[in-house]
């Protein structure tokens, strides 16, 4: 195993006023990612899921304790990161190999090996033959797609998901919670993907973490000892229904 | 598409046709209301003897150059206003205050201090765009969604990739809106300076005709006017329906 851990979060405590007079709250968090390791956060809303994302991408910076990414303090933005938003987020007047393209335009890369780069990303996310399409034109699916193609263009060690598939329909989500899976088979990152779906959170997650209602505390941090690759039965078995009701107990 | 062309020629047409028939009905002399047939005369003989084109190449270029002075000005305080909301709300009293005093008002002003010439027009069409310009720009900046904000932030783009590749392109529709309508403004502002004090443009032109009860060549400005901010308005259009194509609906 990785002597060093792809994630360390130490005494992580956040406080920031929200745009309709709320708190975003996490208070005293603490766990350690391994190196390739797939993990959901759950938890009901204002549980500040968002805000521990926020902060792992560096675009918040904690209000106390301390983050490390391979073993050094995360002060900004990274480029070993990769963020999928809650919506798909593209530029609306960029098709989708520019929307892909992107990252590595503010990157500076020599244009030949950013367009070869980009390419291998549509076919891993299997949009062929949309390229030029412009993402009005785009299913949610799709949409979602291409906003996973970018951010892993660059090749990130760490991948962050914010809800990504909340605005789907459910059939849709599931197949992009197996679609996500496959991916992540064939190139292994270390995920963080924050859901409020308990099913698809342990669908995909080899570990589950639950943080309570404000302040924002890791209440449940469970593994889940499901083989892989899941397949979709599995949601049926006695032992995936048996972890679901642990981590339902702990959102309670 | 060509039934639309016909309607408008048609439209044209029967227009035209009234006026003829009002123009001989109503007997009214000539200085009052010319026939169709009349102004038609006058604008061959203005054509042939170069005064049309030399007062409407005069009038184009206080136009033009008013416009780009007023839309640089606008775009640079625009862009500084939409950043700073403290110095929005330092500066936006005085810049809505100067939208009360009437351009008309201030034009004899701007002649006495700047003469006659070229530079007191230009500065009448820069005031009199101005102010739509820097509304839309600052309302086109404020518009960029936050989450595109963040992705940039998370990707680490400097403040000229930001402008470049998110700001500009996210505020373009509003800020083409802006100088569509600058562009007619512009045309109003030429004239008004013209009026005031000036010794060629097709403001002018129409304090001539006046002078001389030689309402034909009144019409004829008049029209070389309408003919003139329809074009720089079409200009805009064509340019908005080229930069914009990511926008628009596929109706065909």
């Amino acid at each position: 195993m990785n002597p060093i851990p792809a994630l360390v979060i130490n005494h992580l405590s956040a406080v920031f006023p929200t745009e309709d007079g709320g708190l975003h709250a996490l208070t005293d968090i603490s766990f350690q990612v391994q190196a390739e390791q797939f993990v959901c956060v759950l938890g009901p809303s204002g549980s500040g899921k968002t805000t521990l994302l926020r902060c792992l991408a560096g675009l918040l910076s904690p209000t106390q304790g301390e983050i490390l990414l391979n073993g050094e303090p995360l002060t900004g933005p990274r480029q070993g990161v990769g963020l999928v938003f809650q919506k798909a987020n593209l530029m609306p007047w960029r098709s989708v190999l520019e929307n892909i393209l992107l990252p590595l335009e503010i990157q500076g890369l020599e244009k030949e090996a950013a367009l070869d780069k980009a390419r291998q990303m549509v076919e891993l996310v299997g949009l062929q033959g949309f390229e030029a399409s412009l993402p009005r034109d785009l299913s949610g699916g799709m949409a979602q797609r291409v906003a996973i193609a970018r951010a892993l263009v660059q090749d990130p060690g760490l991948l962050l998901l914010d809800e990504p598939f909340g605005s789907l329909d459910a059939l849709t989500r599931e197949r992009m919670g197996d679609e996500l899976l496959r991916i992540w088979q064939a190139r292994r990152k270390t995920v963080l993907m924050v859901t409020h779906s308990i099913s698809e959170s342990l669908f995909l997650a080899d570990r589950v973490l639950v943080l309570s209602p404000r302040p924002g505390r890791l209440r449940l941090d469970l593994a889940v000892n499901l083989p892989r690759p899941r397949l979709a039965e599995m949601r049926y078995s006695p032992a995936f229904a048996d972890l679901a009701r642990q981590v339902r107990a702990a959102i309670e | 598409m060509r039934a639309n062309w016909l309607l408008i020629i048609l439209s044209i047409g029967l227009a035209l046709l009234g006026w003829q028939v009002l123009a001989q009905v109503g007997s009214f002399p000539t200085f009052m209301l010319p026939s169709p047939a009349q102004v038609w005369e006058r604008f061959v003989t203005t054509l042939e003897d170069g005064s049309l084109l030399r007062n409407s190449a005069a009038t184009l270029l206080e136009v033009l150059l008013g416009l780009v002075l007023g839309v640089g000005v606008a775009s640079a305080l625009g862009y500084t206003l939409a950043k700073s909301l403290p110095l929005e709300r330092l500066l936006s009293p005085y810049i809505i205050a100067s939208q009360s005093i009437p351009i008309v008002a201030i034009a004899p002003l701007l002649v006495i201090w700047f003469g006659p010439g070229l530079i007191s027009k230009v500065l009448i069409c820069a005031l009199i765009v101005f102010f739509p310009v820097l509304v839309n720009i600052v309302v086109g900046l404020r518009s960029v969604p936050q989450d595109l904000r963040d992705l940039m932030r998370s990707l680490r783009a400097t403040r000229w990739q930001t402008f470049r590749l998110l700001e500009l392109p996210a505020a373009l529709p509003v800020l083409l809106g802006g100088l569509r309508i600058g562009a007619t403004l512009s045309v109003i502002g030429a004239v008004v300076g013209e009026f005031v004090g000036a010794n060629r443009g097709l403001g002018f032109l129409v304090n001539v005709g006046r002078g001389m009860y030689d309402t034909a060549l009144v019409f004829v400005a008049v029209f070389a006017l309408v003919a003139m901010a329809m074009l720089l308005y079409g200009l805009v259009a064509l340019l908005e329906a080229h930069l914009l194509a990511w926008q628009k609906e596929n109706t065909e």
